[in-house]
């Protein structure tokens, strides 16, 4: 009995050694960013260059941009990563990072059944979205206080549509990232709207297709802060800035520039101090 | 139908193909699952023996909530932890959000009252046969249990095997916790859940059913271990 | 050993579960070294042994010890933990705080006496029902105690295996070891016990020496009852 129980609490301690061993041992930052830049894949193009040219690994926890920045709040993220800028510049006022950098944007897509019935295919979202209200089309929304939510929320009122009068059973608050968002819309044939990147990225397409692209308020910006080590002191700050430093450098702009799906190249570098 | 064939196939082709990363990922799954399994067996299995085995106040009250608590939901338990162990919660300067570890505690929390509750039941049937035997030797209540413990071990397997099956299947407590970082805390349901989402359904569906395979692999293994033991010891 | 001086003394001892009364007002002193309890199915016999042993707790009266002994009981059904003979053995001793060198050495004379060195290490849950009942044995007698309560230890054997376990039991009472036991073979009865306790619908309604009691019951129950037994 005695024995059994030595050798239980051995393997025990051996299997708690392994698991936080591994995580202990690399020298690493941990960037809360959103599912857009992990799903689109930009991060396992972008991260193995950094790590290469740093040695610091780069642990990402993707979420919706106001969980991530909640995260960060928190002090569990030494770097954000996200496209939510109201959301990204009161995170700063609030004295929770220390300041936002650009970095890049690509653009936000309205999705729909390509036999379009609420005939919205063109240049103009704003219109796009008053004639899905008016045919009360099925529209998909994140609901979920991400920067697409953020972003999707901004353009019904751009658009003048009062959503919490109108809301009816043809918008669906779905409360889920991107890709279950997507996996929704496939399968209802819905509208919704969906960052370039995850959408190239999407396998589950069913009958959807791009309809509004182009207009120039879809444009959805992404930004960089370092969470603010004087709040939260354990946040690694030199690796952290060296990890912004690279992104706005011009070897990290041009690897951002060069990841593409099916030959299109989905984010475009915008930092506006290139150093180095 | 064709999907599923396809999964099957793509299945078959990422075992064979000795994929690296399926296979740190399968790896990691089991070391974190047989872990918390393995501690919460440490902690429920005698919990459940003096539930069974013990006689005091708050004893029935704490039955009915080890059966309640079977059906913890994963996400608070999740949550809970996640509280705990941020930067700003009470255990943060351990650092250990996001970390395999914190994984390990998430669903060891999640499967203590599995573990327990079953225990107990197993205990207290044992209890029933051995009671006049042992109190007649003078065995304490608390010896009683011990001892019921080491010689249901064969049987208690199948509450170590349920609280397994719940932890290397649940997805809403690691998710929170470990943050799903690719190479670091990413396990096998994560990942089926980051393909789901990112569409690739038949993909995702493949590492469900390799997912399927490996706890059935670990059922198996116990299975023919308690056959062997119970051949050998009756 | 005659009928010495009273070791046990029950003073109006009962036992009520659920409104059923099991026991009844049975006041009686045991003073043989060797007592057998009789009685038909149901009469209350396990629950009177027990009730000596302190396995239940009475719901009316007492007993007494005049001296504090040492006790141990065995079953009709032998439980067996999962592990070797000799371990079963030394889990009492165990029990007992008695430390490894000692306590092998002392399971393994037991198991001797019992006639199962060679079991000792067996699965003690493999072996026959009758050698089982054996490992019971050395486990209570290797803790020495100085009253054995027996609890039909043969009704679950065949003939050879109730013989070896008699042999057993007698051996335990020539070593000093006061015996009590429930049985419904007679002739085991007359084999082993000095004095017979014959309870009736959870009184004992007769004490005798067993010559007397198989000879010449008083009670009109037990006259009965070996009338029914010994055709």
């Amino acid at each position: 009995m005695t024995r059994l129980r030595t050798l239980l609490a051995a393997c025990c301690t051996t299997a708690l050694l392994l698991a936080t061993g591994a995580a202990a041992q690399a020298r690493f930052i941990t960037v809360a960013s959103t599912t857009s830049t992990e799903q689109s894949g930009l991060f396992g193009h972008l991260l193995p260059v950094f790590t290469k040219a740093s040695g610091i690994k780069v642990r990402v926890v993707a979420l919706g941009t106001g969980q991530a920045l909640d995260m960060a709040r928190r002090g569990d993220a030494d770097v954000v990563f996200v496209h939510d800028q109201a959301a990204e510049e009161k995170f700063v006022a609030d004295g929770h990072g220390v300041s936002r950098q650009g970095v890049m944007y690509n653009d936000f897509v309205l999705i729909g059944p390509r036999s379009d019935p609420a005939r919205t295919a063109g240049k103009d979202i704003l219109e796009s979205l008053r004639r899905i209200e008016t045919m009360k089309a099925p529209f998909v929304s994140r609901g979920d206080k991400s920067g697409t939510h953020a972003a999707e929320l901004r353009y019904w009122k751009a658009a003048g549509v009062d959503l919490d009068g109108k809301k009816g059973p043809w918008y669906r608050d779905t409360g889920s990232g991107m890709g279950p968002a997507l996996n929704t819309a496939a399968s209802m044939n819905a509208y919704l709207l969906a960052d370039r990147g995850s959408w190239l990225a999407f396998r589950n397409r069913g009958a959807l297709g791009i309809v509004v692209a182009g207009d120039t308020r879809l444009f959805n910006q992404y930004g960089v802060i370092l969470v603010n080590p004087a709040r939260h002191p354990h946040v690694k700050q030199a690796d952290g800035q060296k990890f912004i430093d690279w992104l706005l450098s011009a070897a990290g702009q041009k690897i951002i520039a060069d990841y593409k799906i099916d030959g299109e190249q989905l984010f475009f570098p915008s930092a506006s101090r290139l150093t180095h | 139908m064709g999907e599923i064939t396809t999964s099957l196939m793509l299945a078959g082709e990422l075992v064979a193909s000795g994929d690296a990363r399926l296979a740190s990922i399968v790896t990691l799954s089991l070391q974190v699952s047989l872990s918390a399994t393995l501690l919460a067996c440490l902690i429920g299995m005698p919990l459940g023996a003096l539930l069974a085995v013990g006689r005091f106040p708050g004893r029935h009250t704490l039955i009915v909530l080890f059966n309640g608590l079977m059906g913890l939901p994963p996400v608070v338990v999740g949550l809970l932890v996640y509280l705990l162990l941020s930067r700003a919660g009470p255990l943060g300067q351990f650092g250990l959000l996001f970390t395999p570890a914190a994984m390990i505690i998430a669903q060891t929390i999640l499967i203590v009252p599995i573990v327990a509750a079953l225990a107990r039941q197993s205990v207290e049937d044992a209890w029933r046969e051995y009671r006049e035997q042992l109190r007649s030797l003078g065995a304490s209540r608390l010896r009683a249990a011990m001892t019921l413990l080491w010689d249901g071990r064969f049987s208690l397997t199948t509450s170590g095997l349920a609280g397994f099956g719940r932890a290397i299947a649940e997805v809403g407590a690691v998710m929170i916790v470990g943050g799903n970082i690719d190479g670091v805390t990413r396990v096998m349901t994560t990942t089926i859940a980051l393909e789901t989402s990112k569409g690739d359904l038949p993909l995702a569906l493949a590492l469900g059913l390799i997912l399927i395979a490996v706890v059935l692999a670990v059922n198996t293994a116990a299975f023919m271990l308690r056959q062997w033991a119970e051949q050998r010891w009756g | 050993m005659g009928l010495g001086m009273a070791w046990l003394v029950l003073d109006r001892l009962g036992l009520t579960e659920n409104g059923v009364c099991i026991i009844n007002d049975v006041s009686l002193k045991v003073g043989a070294g060797r007592t057998a309890i009789l009685g038909p199915n149901g009469a209350g016999k396990s629950t009177l042994l027990r009730l000596m042993h302190g396995l239940l707790r009475p719901s009316e009266g007492a007993q007494h010890w005049p001296a504090p002994l040492t006790q141990g009981m065995v079953f009709q059904r032998p439980v067996m933990l999962r592990t070797t003979a000799l371990a079963n053995v030394e889990y009492g001793l165990k029990l007992r705080g008695i430390k490894p060198p000692e306590r092998r050495q002392r399971a393994m004379a037991a198991l001797e006496r019992v006639g199962l060195p060679a079991m000792a290490e067996r699965p003690a849950r493999r072996l026959s029902g009758g050698e089982q009942q054996r490992v019971a044995l050395a486990r209570a007698w290797a803790l020495e105690p100085q009253v054995l309560f027996l609890d039909e230890p043969t009704a679950s054997l065949d003939p050879a295996s109730s013989r070896e376990v008699e042999r057993i039991i007698r051996e335990i009472a020539a070593s000093g070891t006061r015996i009590v036991m429930t049985t419904h073979n007679l002739g085991q009865a007359r084999r082993i016990a000095e004095e017979v306790l014959f309870i009736d619908c959870g009184r004992v309604v007769e004490q005798s020496p067993v010559e007397e009691f198989f000879t010449r019951p008083r009670h009109a129950a037990a006259q009965c009852f070996l009338e029914e037994e010994i055709p």
